[in-house]
């Protein structure tokens, strides 16, 4: 198996990832890439609380997760690699050409934001970018969970 | 005499609201909780409808599950206060005891209430 999801989804780990990915896709491993949460044991633990204990959760920052992405990829189990907003993939696929699919999954209402889906809010700016990202080859579907349709990026953004 | 604790239900959807009405009905108490929902909130909206729900009272949160985002963010809320308590799986049951023992600190009202909800979970024969 492989990294099943590249998920953008500003509440990180929660129940549309642990039960609503996680179920259907046999989930094994979370990466969670957030340099933050990779700086604070505390959150981690916090992130932990939420998931069984048969799914393997692994905290990285973004330099760590473009060097551990090719064994990521290789590894046996099924896995989720989540990242908080469109910044943290984009780097992340800057120094790797392994990223061939964005799923996003909640980017959630903040000032300067306007709605795109009922689960995505955009600035201009970062809709700008999510299309850069789609020029350069990734294909990039907002899908909140398993069962709803991806949504094609030029439809949102 | 001090301020009555406040319960603050924080759920996915509409749970807490539903909550809140089925206590009120059963009991006719109507001000003693507060459903909070993460609807469309990320962790700092969330954050923020959770501190208006608490507005600086003491108080338990009831939190519906036991990991995600209504967790982490009531835990980070709570953290290093002695006024704020966390309870997850909120029930019903639970919710019932704790409307009649607003009177305690939040740690026994929240350790009182998870007791009262664990014993209302049962697999009666039928």
């Amino acid at each position: 198996m492989t990294i099943a999801l590249y998920r953008i989804d500003d509440r990180l780990i929660h129940g549309q990832v642990v039960v609503g990915w996680g179920q259907p896709l046999n989930l094994g491993f979370i990466v969670l890439v957030d340099d933050a949460v990779r700086d604070s044991p505390w959150e981690q633990d916090l992130y932990r609380m939420g998931v069984p204990p048969h799914i393997e959760v692994a905290f990285a920052s973004v330099a760590e997760a473009a060097r551990g992405l090719p064994q990521w990829e290789a590894d046996s189990r099924t896995g989720i690699l989540l990242a908080g907003d469109i910044a943290t993939l984009a780097a992340l696929g800057a120094n790797s050409h392994q990223i061939k699919r964005i799923n996003v999954g909640g980017i959630h209402h903040r000032t300067g934001r306007r709605e795109r889906l009922r689960y995505v809010y955009l600035t201009d700016a970062e809709a700008a970018q999510l299309r850069e990202l789609a020029a350069r080859g990734i294909e990039i579907t907002a899908q909140d969970v398993p069962t709803a349709r991806p949504v094609p990026v030029a439809e949102f953004t | 005499m001090s301020e009555p604790l406040r319960g603050v239900i924080v759920s996915h959807s509409a749970v807490a609201q539903a909550l809140r009405v089925a206590v009120a009905a059963i009991t006719g108490l109507d001000d003693a909780l507060v459903p909070v929902s993460n609807d469309g909130c990320d962790s700092g909206a969330l954050t923020t409808r959770l501190a208006e729900a608490i507005a600086g009272r003491p108080a338990v949160l009831f939190v519906d599950l036991p990991g995600g985002s209504c967790l982490t963010t009531s835990i980070r809320l709570a953290r290093g206060k002695t006024d704020v308590a966390v309870v997850t799986g909120v029930n019903l049951a639970m919710l019932l005891d704790f409307v009649f023992h607003r009177d305690l600190s939040p740690a026994e009202a929240a350790r009182r209430a998870a007791e009262a909800g664990g014993k209302a979970i049962r697999t009666p024969a039928a």
